[in-house]
């Protein structure tokens, strides 16, 4: 197997991961009702603990420790898709990119469970039923505020074809896409993308809002190979802050 | 001093008996299901394997270590305690005693289930202090990764389940 087309697997899956989990902890304490402020907060806690795993995966392929990876790399050796980057904005945002986002991700890890790479399928197999809870919140609440009223619905679309560009950024092909799905190790994001079309289209179909016509957006790419927005440094320079001052601190 | 080699995998069961999960003080890591593994090899070396309920739990460092201190305590001078997800866990693997534990600490036990959550499963909790099925969830999310909120209007008290998973 191409241990260099695994790593720059896990390092797109883990960087996404910490980035939105970061993102999602920024909702602690200043969510619109109790219930949600606990929801964002959870889903950051499974979402950087996921991210530990992988980075764990890398680690034994010979990259640094988890916390030295997710601490100590600058914007431009990161590779989240620039979904996970962009502020929260307000609710209707952070919702519809919860839902874009859990959603294909849901799909990469029912994907990943058949990865001929054994420790992405062991993980991905326990994973898939946390993720699974996070689809179903994204699911009650774009449902709900899709079809509610006036404001929430013209709110959500108008996040929905801001968020869209970036959505399909996160298919970005990588260089080795022929060489993972030719080893078995992930199937790709040609073949996510697809299903993930489907089930977005499934959902919005429930509500009010519009799925906006995919062959008339222009992705937004450039997150897989260290390509950003001005948005992530500032993230990084925050979350590393702790790191930086004191390596050793316990929190 | 233990010897090592004259100990069975059942008595090193026994032991970690008392080792309880941090967040949930009732129930014991047997009954959580988390030990996958416990084998002596003929050198006596202990192996303990052990699995994470949620990957980002930080309960499990805690849980790995009073482990290996049990192991300690009781003269066990070469072990290991692995953390993988080789067995990868769920909440049927919480045995019946646990089930009943967690009721008396005041949380609802997790639904058996056949490995497929929907929203269906988690939304019909059944209230761990008055029995009553007359529930409605709040939030599948709570105040640890393993518990979601829930309201019962039988006895007009929120209670929290251990989700399943």
């Amino acid at each position: 197997m191409n241990t260099e087309a695994i790593k720059d697997l896990l390092y797109k899956i883990a960087d996404d991961q910490l980035i939105l989990g970061h993102r999602n902890s920024e909702w602690t304490g200043f969510g619109p009702l109790l219930e949600e402020d606990i929801a964002f907060s959870s889903m950051a806690q499974d979402k950087v603990g996921q991210s530990w795993q992988f980075y764990k995966i890398l680690n034994e392929l010979g990259e640094s420790e988890p916390d030295t990876l997710a601490f100590m790399r600058n914007a431009e050796q990161f590779h989240n898709c620039q979904l996970t980057e962009l502020p929260n904005g307000e609710y209707d945002f952070s919702l519809i990119r919860h839902f874009l986002f859990d959603t294909a991700e849901l799909i990469r890890f029912n994907m990943l469970s058949e990865s001929s790479y054994e420790p992405i399928a062991l993980l991905s197999k326990k994973i898939k039923g946390e993720v699974k809870y996070h689809t179903m919140h994204a699911n009650i609440w774009i449902k709900q505020l899709g079809s509610a009223t006036e404001e929430s619905i013209s709110r959500l679309q108008k996040s929905l074809d801001y968020a869209m560009p970036y959505a399909l950024g996160i298919f970005e092909a990588s260089k080795f896409e022929a060489t993972l799905k030719q080893d078995g190790v992930f199937e790709g994001e040609v073949v996510l993308k697809t299903t993930w079309l489907a089930q977005v289209a499934g959902i919005l179909e429930q509500t009010e809002l519009t799925m906006p016509s995919i062959d008339q957006v222009q992705p937004l790419v450039g997150g897989r190979y260290g390509n950003h927005t001005d948005h992530l440094q500032p993230l990084l320079d925050e979350m590393s802050e702790v790191f930086q001052v004191d390596p050793s601190a316990d929190w | 001093m233990t010897e090592s080699k004259n100990i069975s995998p059942e008595e090193i069961k026994a032991w970690l008996e008392e080792v309880k999960d941090p967040e949930i003080p009732v129930l014991s890591l047997n009954d959580l299901g988390v030990i996958t593994g416990i084998d002596i090899n003929e050198t006596g070396k202990v192996t303990v394997d052990m699995t994470p309920t949620f990957a980002g739990c930080p309960a499990m460092d805690v849980m790995q270590k009073d482990v290996e201190s049990v192991l300690q305590k009781k003269g066990i001078e070469d072990f290991e305690v692995i953390l993988s997800f080789k067995t990868q866990w769920n909440s049927n693997m919480i045995s019946e005693r646990g089930r009943k534990a967690l009721k008396k600490f005041g949380l609802a036990p997790p639904p058996k289930h056949n490995l497929i959550i929907d929203i269906e499963l988690i939304e019909h909790a059944k209230c761990p202090l008055c029995d009553g099925e007359n529930t409605e969830m709040k939030t599948p999310f709570g105040p640890a990764l393993c518990r979601s909120m829930h309201y019962c209007h039988d006895c007009l008290q929120a209670f929290e389940q251990f989700k399943p998973l």
